[in-house]
């Protein structure tokens, strides 16, 4: 996930703040494990704010990161069992409250993305695991009176000399004698890791074979009402008024009712929340967007591509160079808006009273959702209650900065006596959303006299995810929004601590940030990465042809100072054969990227036939440090590749009038069982501390497919998605 | 107030014809296992067993069902004990958000039923109505086929 320049202010202590406090927590299990809460009478241990001990044995965690697919609820578990030698049959999840204390240390809130779970949990839950561990072993010598140095900690059970006892039986003695947290403690070295490193299943995943995991949308409550809203046709519009008489004669309707971006009509079940919503008659102000259109972004912004912009980086001459040159090869790419259709739509469940508000959202950024909710009422923070059901998906849309699912959720229940369950339909998912900001990427470029990548100049022209949201100062650079540029930069750049991994010898790159109008820009898997992936790492293969020189060799050329990146590189040449014949109409294309530290690199496969092509194969090597769930890193590999190729083939939002002309599957088209080609995942050997893997994956697949097309075809494609050049993935 | 079989038990149902089964189960019967993706059919979420067949859930209406025999994923291990698809599922950790899974159960559980030994255009063909956005068809398609060869292994209970 996202940067990992924060690393060395990963405050420890504060993520450990010991909470002797019981009456922090909450009693909603996740799913999964096997421990049960049933009448316990005797005090569990409370170790710290993070972990619990209950007197039968059983561990409670209290995971403050959120499960939407990322694996996190496994690796939470994996890093406390290390430590603490703790048989994972009796370690239970409890969602952390949305409290500071339980706020993420890198970001400081409760936010789980940027592909930085692992990274930031790595020390802080080992250690909490390796305290328990010690406190129960302190009370232990204690209690037996021997020196603390015979005492031994295995699956549970705490010895020494002939004696034993259970972890939960020492709880009482632990208490009892008042045994200290012991603030240092040394941490295991991966040699004598027995769990992690280790293929490890899913902590919640019988509950997803069973149909028995709980989504936001499988919440029921006691008198809980279903409702739908009514958008308005143009991106951002408003009711003005309107007219609900055929609504109410629909079985089941309780009411219609006003909010600030629709009309929401209330009933005992959700099927008659539709049937009344699409009776309504609304009368919309439609907003400020009904100019605008994705051709005219387009337009503008290939305008803007050719004038100087804000200078990222600038290194060696490049202007200088090109100037010299009779043609440098030029070509702009371009890439539509993306939505993320996560197959579970938005909904979320609200309770409002006049002094708490309890909501039931799946939204991966509790902190700001808390936040917003409590300015909305007027209560204090702590008056909302955030829980925290599983997520179907999210891709970066449950990161909404402004809560919108979750504030639109109170809105609808806010006055009634019962909670409401608000239930997006999936086309108002596709056309209400926020999605990755549709880009124009401007490159020029020559090589050398061996044919080997000499000057380059990039000017990247796209609004702006961060600038005027609460991350400004942290994501801005003199106005320039470092996911922008993400992927484009030989340097570090703002907070993010590496560069390209290549080493052009002159290098520009600017960047102009168009006004944020239209729809509204979010992260989306990858977030800058999915659309420099793309402009770079084929423009780099046109440079390399123009040169005369193999793709692969220019990669490894240009990466030969980034050890971490050249040994991938050559991996990945070894296992995709990339030296190896094809036969007639099939193509291989590679990529290379940095992402958060990580260096990932793949070469696809692609066979044509007509007008048809298939990715027959995606090999896939990274380095992403210490592997601490393989099992869970092949799985994020191989869904972030799906997703990459599936938008490279297929994805495109468009923006028309103000509307979205998109609307459900059939025609925002995502990628499908029989489109998925073999993937093969290496992960390179690594004791480093881990990094992130959920967005990696896809930042090399796009353009590591369109660059295998134009070696089996000779066409380079430079607007997205392919689809619409007369191919289909097949 | 219709009468309908879920899962081997008669329910009776007060909601309108035009109600799809999908919202049937969901809200009137309290049985969530059973998705909402697409309402039109389009994304294999909310696959049952209608007789034997996968239908889509959100696409047939409450006063269609008649005496129809409906399966759902809350009915694979009622028993407590996975079927042979759960089983492998659980095995290669196919889930990631798990939010598709029921209705890939249910389409690969009815294809099994129907070609005990599907090959991969046969998997191909089955599964392909069925969306899942986290990306995990390399582990259905390896999951299918261990179920498969666990069907034949210990006999038909699937
Ligand atoms: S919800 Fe029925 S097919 Fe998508
Ligand atoms: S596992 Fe998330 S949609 Fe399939």
């Amino acid at each position: 996930m996202a940067d990992t320049t924060n690393i060395g202010s990963l405050s420890r202590r504060a993520f450990l703040k010991s909470s002797g406090a019981a009456a922090l927590l909450v009693g909603f299990a996740l799913p999964g494990g096997s421990g049960s809460r049933a009448a316990r009478a005797e005090a569990p241990l409370q170790v710290n704010a993070f972990l619990r001990i209950d007197t039968d044995g059983t561990v409670t965690i209290l995971a403050n990161h959120s499960e939407f697919g990322n694996g996190a609820y496994t690796i939470i578990p994996m890093l406390v069992a290390e430590e603490l030698e703790v048989p994972w049959e009796s370690i239970r999840l409890e969602a952390a409250p949305t409290r500071p204390e339980y706020y993420s240390p890198v970001f400081g809130e409760y936010l789980t993305a940027g592909s930085i779970t692992v990274f930031s949990l790595w020390e802080p839950l080992r250690t909490a695991g390796a305290q328990a561990k010690a406190m129960l072993m302190d009370a232990a010598a204690a209690e037996w009176d021997v020196p603390p140095e015979q005492v031994t900690a295995q699956v549970g059970v705490v010895r020494a000399g002939d004696r034993q006892a259970g972890y939960g039986e020492l709880v009482a003695v632990a208490q009892a004698r008042n045994i200290p947290l012991r603030e240092s403690v040394t941490l295991k070295t991966p040699a004598d890791f027995t769990v992690l490193g280790r293929d490890r299943r899913r902590f919640e995943g019988r509950s997803k074979v069973t149909g028995e995991a709980r989504f936001g949308i499988d919440i029921k409550l006691p008198g809980m009402l279903y409702a739908s809203i009514l958008r308005s046709p143009a991106y951002g519009g408003r009711p003005q008024s309107f007219e609900d008489s055929e609504t109410l004669k629909v079985p089941g309707v309780v009411k219609a009712k006003a909010i600030s971006n629709g009309v929401a009509v209330l009933a005992t079940n959700y099927w008659s929340a539709r049937k009344g919503r699409d009776a309504l008659t609304v009368t919309w102000d439609e907003g400020p967007n009904t100019g605008l259109s994705s051709e005219g972004f387009f337009e503008e912004y290939r305008v803007l591509a050719d004038k100087p912009g804000m200078l990222a980086e600038d290194i060696g001459d490049s202007l200088s160079v090109l100037a010299a040159v009779q043609k440098p090869l030029e070509a702009v790419y371009e890439l539509p808006y993306l939505a993320h259709v996560t197959l579970e739509p938005m909904n979320a469940t609200a309770r409002v009273e006049t002094d708490r508000c309890e909501i039931w959202s799946g939204t991966q950024y509790q902190s700001n959702d808390q936040e917003r909710v409590a300015a909305l009422l007027g209560l204090p923070q702590q008056a909302v209650t955030i829980h925290r059901p599983l997520m179907g998906g999210s891709f970066g849309r449950r990161s909404s900065k402004t809560a919108d699912f979750t504030i639109e959720a109170v809105e609808v229940a806010r006055g009634e006596s019962v909670p409401v369950q608000v239930i997006w339909s999936r086309e108002e998912d596709v056309r209400s959303g926020f999605y990755r900001p549709l880009f124009v990427h401007k490159l020029r470029g020559t090589v050398d006299d061996d044919g080997m990548p000499l000057a380059w100049h990039q000017t990247v022209v796209g609004q702006s995810i961060m600038q005027h949201t609460k991350h400004d100062p942290a994501y801005m650079v003199d106005g320039m929004d470092i996911y922008s540029l993400d992927g484009c930069l030989q340097e570090p750049f703002g907070v993010f601590s590496y560069g390209t991994s290549y080493a052009i010898p002159n290098h520009r790159v600017e960047t102009h940030n168009p006004p944020k109008v239209g729809v509204a820009p979010q992260e989306w898997r990858s977030v800058g990465h999915s659309h420099t992936g793309v402009a770079y790492e084929c423009f780099l293969d046109e440079l390399a042809y123009a040169g005369g020189r193999d793709s692969f060799d220019v990669r490894q050329h240009l990466a030969r100072g980034n050890a971490r990146m050249s040994a991938v590189l050559a991996m990945l040449r070894e296992k995709s054969d990339w030296d190896a014949p094809l036969p007639e109409g099939w193509g291989r294309g590679v990529a290379a990227r940095v992402y958060s530290v990580t260096p990932i690199a793949q070469v696809a496969e692609v066979s044509t036939d007509d007008g048809n092509y298939r990715v027959e194969r995606v090999v896939c090597v990274v380095d992403c440090g210490f592997a601490v769930n393989p099992l869970n890193i092949e799985a994020q590999l191989q869904g972030g590749i799906a997703m990459g190729l599936s938008a490279v083939a297929g994805e495109e939002i468009v923006l028309e009038r103000g509307r979205i002309l998109q609307s459900n599957y059939h025609d925002y088209p995502v990628l499908r069982l029989n489109q998925m080609p073999r993937i093969e995942v290496h992960i390179i050997d690594s004791q480093e501390v881990p990094t992130g893997v959920g967005e990696q994956a896809l930042a090399p697949t796009a353009p590591a497919v369109l660059n295998a097309l134009f070696a089996a075809t000779g066409r380079r494609i430079r607007r997205l998605p392919i689809r619409h050049h007369g191919l289909q993935l097949s | 107030m219709y009468r309908v079989m879920i899962n081997g038990t008669r329910h009776e149902v007060d909601a309108e014809a035009d109600t799809p089964l999908l919202w049937v189960l969901r809200d009137f019967l309290s049985l969530t296992g059973t998705k909402f993706g697409c309402g039109m059919g389009l994304c294999g979420a909310c696959t049952v067993s209608l007789n034997g067949r996968p239908v889509r859930a959100c696409s047939l209406p409450l006063g269609d069902v008649g005496d129809a025999q409906v399966q759902t994923i809350e009915s694979l291990a009622a028993s407590g004990e996975l079927n042979p698809v759960q089983q492998a599922w659980l095995e290669l950790d196919v889930a990631q958000c798990g939010y598709c899974q029921s209705g890939q159960i249910m389409a690969a559980t009815l294809l099994l039923e129907q070609n005990p030994a599907p090959d991969d255009a046969a998997i191909d063909a089955a599964m392909a109505g069925n969306l899942c956005r986290c990306g995990t068809y390399q582990r259905i398609r390896e999951a299918v086929k261990l179920a498969a060869s666990h069907r034949t292994a210990g006999g038909d209970h699937g």
